[in-house]
């Protein structure tokens, strides 16, 4: 275990170094002054411009400016946003918030898939699962911003069940219509994982031998079925996540979460580019810590892998 | 046979007088699977009666049923399969007809069930100790957390794994194939069950493990007075094991009774196709007669003769030693010198695959490579065939160094030596068609022109006895026999001098596997051809082989002529593999 | 051993009749000859999904060569602002935007942006993906981890979020090709690590052996045995990737950093109509049933092929 925690940390090294050189390199390595591309069409104001090349130190040799700007993110200097607001202590006020939503999303399609999925994969055929299936396509093919938008007028407006928008201090209550939206998309995927899953472990031997041994269904199901059918699921968590951050800067956005993604979603918006930039570094790199953390998980559920050498 | 019938142990209510009631009487059982174009029928009116303290064996091929039979009697059907008549009595009560609570206390309790594969059969997220208690927990033999454990123990012990209270928390990747197996029969028998299903509970473990396992088994079940049926495609393992014999053909029964008697003297054309087939039958023959030619001529009068020349192996053997003669003082084709290989393991360092392996083939001839899994045959076949590199050592063939060949030469060289491999569903490209994948190697040796590859190709199907219709046809259509033969067609398109039969005959049913044995020696007449055939059957060998060397953990252990192998073995090894081959203590009929 | 039969286990022999002899292993090859593509497609003419969405996938592709074929008002420059959020009318049966253009148009217009975007994209992911995975799984070695860590680094960066950020920089440059670029620099990994796993897995196969011993090039083998037989998995990866672009440049150019607004697609559309939600619905419902319409035939089609492909999921039904 210990053994593949380490090389687990170790590979993650040059993807870290990788992907922060990617982000940079397609930023100043593209034609023209990339400050002033930054910004498309606007004209900031000329102190913005020179704070920002102060950040980026672009009178230094390309090289130089990436470790500049990779020592500021392990040094908390993720730079300024346009309104001059450090880009580290609008992550400290935003972040909660957007955990809060993520955790609720995650919960709320982890309950919801994994059900849906094994119901239909043990009734395979059945009544119930056609339906899932037409369910989890046409969930599928819904972009995130049309689904968003749907629950609002629905639900928000239609109904009136919930605030189209959410209050200052983002209470839970608030969160739910946003978190459900946001669980959405990954409902169907998991559902439909879970469903192939369970249908696989169901035709195993060792099922069959349990089921010799003279267990009952219910024991079965839950204990040899479900449980070995999880592991599948916890590997598609690694890349749900990106899929989360996504739709949380969309969904944030339209339901005025005050998280992470908002942020993001303001500055794209509005064209702030360096904002953009900072913003979406830290999540990769958020990306990067939560698929090590998915690692382990799987090495918890999967003893082939923690007792392996 | 040879375990001593404790008198005690069986419980013998027949001295009572009253007519004795089965504990088990399938009557007229019939179960099929629904399929898209309708039901198949995969048992077909199955009559079995087995007494207390009996043991039973079904043998049949894959397809006759005989899994499904034993699936059917503890109602764990695969699938869409489901018994659509007959009764199948436990002790009087039709189990056909019981409710899915009555099957859960029934399996486990009344009948237990040990699975074939070891390697499937456990589930690998949960510890080897939750696995055997939780079945202790259902058939409630006892409760309590400690009491639950202590009988875990006990079970495991009894199953022969002495250190079971350190070894209740590994989990079942930790242990190795028959260790399973041990935790598999241990959970069988966990609840003292009057009946034991066993479906060839040993047929994916190491020749030597098997016999340990079966050995075991055997003294458990006398000892608790379990009753015994027995699942197996092997028809000397079946006679060895069990008292009664059934045996199976397309979903029906064709032959029942005594083991003994059925082996001595079978009646029905496919019994006696089987027994003229099974290597294990052939080879303790050979051996109980001195020669092959006393075999053959014992037996010429009696069974064999009336399956068909084509499927017994006595005859092959026969014919294959006729031919020999004349290639005695042959020149050597291939010699290997001090092969060694070494693989670099991450993390644990080297492994010796292959330690300083020397032999010799005579031209016209066959050696065998016979081990156990992870003894490195199949390595040396890969480094003879340059498809792996070898550490250190030589190999020529015709003279010829293999490690000093260059593009070229190396290219020239492979026309003259070539590979049939194990899988017979692995060996052929799925997606080229039969004259391609036959056709290939005349296309890469650019030989002829289209049509000339052509008629070399039907020339080629007509050597393997296959029609030459399926030039156009793929290899999902053909069974895993028919592969085989066009895998042995591509391998002789370019008229090679050495074939490479790696595991060649191995995943083939017996019947199959004897045709594919007599066409290999019919070819190797016919074309002087020399074989390297590696196996882990030492039973085939004694058919097929001239020479054999056995190895074992990379190195070659015992070296000689088979005759000399067989009849007098030097290593303890060999006389190990040697008992391992079924029916050493059946006595034949000649 | 004593005896221990009953007299009703004597020896029994079943008459030959009841069980006739078959020859051992004939040959039972009739009819065409099957291989996996023909086996797929016999499957999947079977299955209604495939003809409803390759119908609607049909449609789409009709529409987006001949957008003429379906309406005669031009989508731009016949706008009145007379007309804001407008209902139906004769001749505008879905009524107009905010700007009063009319929506019918402007949904049939948008039509070939959307599969530009998705067909560049998959293009791109296809070769990407398969040079990548191909190379690494079958090459191995150092091949394999230096593709393979520039695969994990791309993969690292969710695609989206790497297109809003090279379309930030370009913002000068924003159209169809720039923008399948974008997504596609980034959304090939996937694809080679499911070609990458396959073809490790079909490398090891006895036929590939047998080649290689026959004397057949790596390159051949790789070319003629080795990939045709790891490209199933690919298939439908890319037919899922291609209704994943069309969402992807529908979320960029919503977030205002995809196409400019003088291009017709339906995420600007539905960008533009996201503050008359309350007041015009219809606004935006109506491009983005055309954009979810046409991102589920596709998925569809992907659904139907991995069924056909994969003997797994077929047997999952």
């Amino acid at each position: 275990m210990a053994g593949y925690i380490v090389r687990r940390l170790l590979q993650a090294i040059p993807v870290l170094l990788g992907t922060t050189f990617l982000i940079y390199f397609m930023v100043f390595a593209m034609p023209g002054d990339p400050i002033v591309g930054l910004f498309g069409d606007k004209t900031p104001p000329p102190q913005v411009l020179e704070r920002i090349r102060a950040q980026y130190n672009l009178d230094q040799p390309f090289i130089v400016q990436y470790f500049i700007f990779l020592g500021g993110i392990f040094t908390g200097n993720l730079g300024t946003s346009f309104s001059g607001q450090p880009v580290s202590e609008i992550l400290a006020a935003t972040f909660p918030v957007t955990l809060r939503l993520a955790v609720l999303a995650v919960f709320f399609e982890m309950v919801a898939g994994i059900t849906v999925g094994l119901v239909a994969g043990l009734r395979k055929g059945g009544i119930f699962d056609a339906s899932a299936l037409v369910v989890s396509l046409i969930l599928i093919s819904l972009p995130i911003f049309v689904i968003a938008f749907v629950a609002q007028f629905v639900f928000g407006i239609q109904l009136g069940w919930f605030r189209t928008t959410v209050g200052t201090g983002a209470p839970i209550q608030d969160l739910i219509l946003p978190a459900l939206v946001l669980a959405t998309i990954s409902f169907a995927q998991i559902s439909r994982l879970t469903r192939a899953s369970v249908i696989d472990t169901d035709g195993q031997d060792f099922v069959r031998t349990a089921a010799s041994k003279g267990l009952s269904r219910s024991r079965i199901v839950p204990v040899h079925i479900l449980r070995n059918s999880l592991i599948p699921v916890v590997t598609y968590l690694a890349v749900d996540f990106g899929v989360l951050m996504v739709g949380a800067t969309v969904t944030e956005g339209i339901f005025n979460v005050p998280g992470v993604g908002r942020t993001l979603y303001q500055a794209i918006i509005r064209g702030e580019g360096p904002t953009v930039v900072s913003f979406v570094t830290v999540m990769v790199l958020i990306y990067l810590i939560i698929n090590l953390l998915v690692d382990l998980l799987y090495a918890v559920l999967d003893p082939r892998i923690r007792y392996a050498k | 046979m040879s375990v001593e019938l404790n008198g005690t142990d069986v419980d013998t209510t027949t001295s009572t007088g009253e007519a004795e009631r089965p504990l088990l009487q399938i009557k007229d059982l019939k179960v099929a699977f629904r399929t898209q174009t309708g039901d198949v029928t995969a048992v077909d009116g199955v009559d079995i009666t087995l007494y207390r303290g009996q043991s039973l064996a079904i043998v049949g091929e894959s397809g006759s049923g005989k899994s499904t039979t034993a699936h059917a009697i503890i109602n764990l059907l695969p699938g869409s399969g489901r018994i659509t008549g007959g009764q199948i009595l436990l002790d009087g009560e039709d189990l056909a007809k019981a409710s899915k609570k009555d099957m859960e206390s029934i399996r486990g309790r009344k009948i237990g069930f040990v699975p074939q594969d070891p390697m499937s059969n456990l589930n690998p997220v949960w510890s080897i100790g939750f696995q055997v208690e939780e079945a202790i927990r259902a058939n409630g033999i006892a409760s309590g957390r400690k009491e639950v454990k202590q009988r875990a123990i006990e079970v495991l012990k009894q199953a022969g794994l002495q250190d079971a209270d350190r070894r209740l928390k590994q989990f079942p990747h930790q242990f190795s194939g028959g260790m399973r197996q041990r935790v598999l029969i241990g959970m069988g028998l966990a609840a003292d069950p009057q009946l034991l299903i066993a479906d060839e509970p040993t047929s994916a473990l190491d020749v030597t493990v098997q016999r340990v396992i079966l050995d075991h088994l055997e003294s458990l079940t006398r000892e608790l007075g379990t009753t015994l049926l027995f699942i197996t495609h092997d028809l000397g393992l079946a006679a060895e094991r069990a008292e009664q014999l059934v045996v199976m053909y397309k979903g029906k029964v064709v032959e029942s009774g005594p083991s003994r008697e059925i082996l001595q003297n079978p009646q029905h054309p496919y019994t006696q196709r089987l027994v003229a087939a099974a290597p294990s039958l052939a080879s303790r023959r050979i051996q109980a007669t001195g020669s092959i030619h006393a075999a053959e001529q014992a037996i010429a009068a009696d069974a064999a003769t009336a399956a068909g020349d084509e499927l017994d192996l006595i005859a092959t053997a026969e014919a294959r030693a006729a031919a020999l003669e004349a290639a005695a003082s042959a020149p050597p084709a291939i010699v290997v010198e001090n092969l060694t290989k070494v693989f670099k393991i991450r993390g644990s360092g080297d492994f010796k695959a292959v330690d300083d392996v020397s032999f010799q083939i005579a031209k016209g001839t066959t050696t065998a490579l016979v081990g156990e899994s992870g003894s490195g045959k199949s390595t040396v076949a890969k480094m003879l065939l340059k498809l792996e590199d070898s550490t250190s050592g030589r190999i020529l063939v015709g003279g010829q160094d293999l490690a000093s060949l260059t593009g070229p030469e190396l290219f020239k060289l492979r026309s003259r030596m070539q590979p049939v491999f194990q899988d017979p569903y692995g060996s052929l490209n799925p997606l080229r068609n039969i004259g391609n994948t036959i056709g290939e190697p005349l296309f890469t040796h650019k030989v002829g022109d289209r049509r000339s590859r052509r008629e070399r190709v039907y020339e080629l199907l007509d050597q393997v006895a296959l029609p030459r219709t399926l030039i156009g046809r793929y290899p999902n259509e053909l069974s895993g026999g028919q592969r085989q033969r066009i895998a042995i067609a591509r391998a002789l398109a370019l008229k090679p001098e050495i074939v490479v039969l790696d595991e060649a005959v191995s995943a083939l049913d017996v019947l199959v596997q004897a045709q594919i044995l007599r066409l290999l020696a019919d070819l190797q007449s016919e074309l002087g051809l020399t074989y390297l055939f590696i196996t882990h059957d030492l039973a085939v060998v004694r058919v097929i082989a001239d020479n054999v060397c056995v190895m074992q953990k990379g190195r070659i252990v015992e070296a000689a002529t088979t005759d000399e192998v067989f009849d007098n073995p030097k290593e303890q090894y060999t006389q190990d593999l040697l008992a391992a081959i079924p029916g050493a203590n059946i006595e034949l009929g000649a | 051993m004593p005896s221990n039969t009953r007299p009703d286990q004597q020896h029994y022999v079943a008459p030959l009749e009841e069980t006739p002899l078959v020859a051992i292993d004939k040959v039972k090859a009739e009819g065409k000859p099957s291989n996996l593509w023909r086996d797929a497609w016999n499957d999947v003419r079977r299955r209604p999904m495939f003809w409803i969405s390759a119908a609607l996938i049909l449609l789409v592709v009709i529409v987006a060569l001949f957008p003429g074929w379906f309406t005669q008002t031009p989508p731009n420059n016949d706008c009145q602002l007379s007309n804001s959020n407008g209902g139906p009318v004769d001749g505008h049966p879905l009524g107009f935007t905010k700007q009063g253009c009319d929506i019918y148009s402007r949904i049939i217009h948008g039509t070939s942006t959307s599969l530009s975007v998705g067909l560049i994209v998959t293009f791109l992911v296809a070769v990407l993906g398969v040079v990548f995975g191909a190379f690494a799984g079958f090459y191995g070695g150092w091949i394999d981890s230096v593709l393979s860590r520039i695969g994990d680094i791309f993969f690292s960066i969710p695609y989206i979020l790497a297109a809003v950020v090279v379309m930030s920089v370009l913002s000068a440059y924003r159209n169809v090709w720039v923008i399948s670029l974008a997504i596609g620099l980034f959304a090939w990994p996937a694809t080679a690590r499911v070609l990458r796993a396959e073809i490790l897995r079909v490398k090891n196969a006895d036929f590939v052996m047998s080649a290689t011993a026959v004397g057949v090039s790596r390159f051949r083998i790789l070319l003629r045995h080795v990939l045709p037989n790891s490209l199933a998995p690919v298939i439908v990866i890319t037919t899922i990737s291609l209704a994943s672009a069309i969402v992807a440049e529908a979320t960029l150019s919503f977030l205002g950093v995809g196409l400019p607004s003088s291009t017709m697609s339906w995420g600007n559309d539905i960008s533009a109509a996201q503050f008359d939600l309350r007041t015009a619905p219809q606004t935006l419902i109506l491009p983005s049933i055309a954009l979810s319409v046409t991102v589920l035939a596709f998925i569809m089609m992907g659904e139907v092929v991995r069924d056909a492909l994969d003997p797994k999921a077929r047997a999952r039904r």
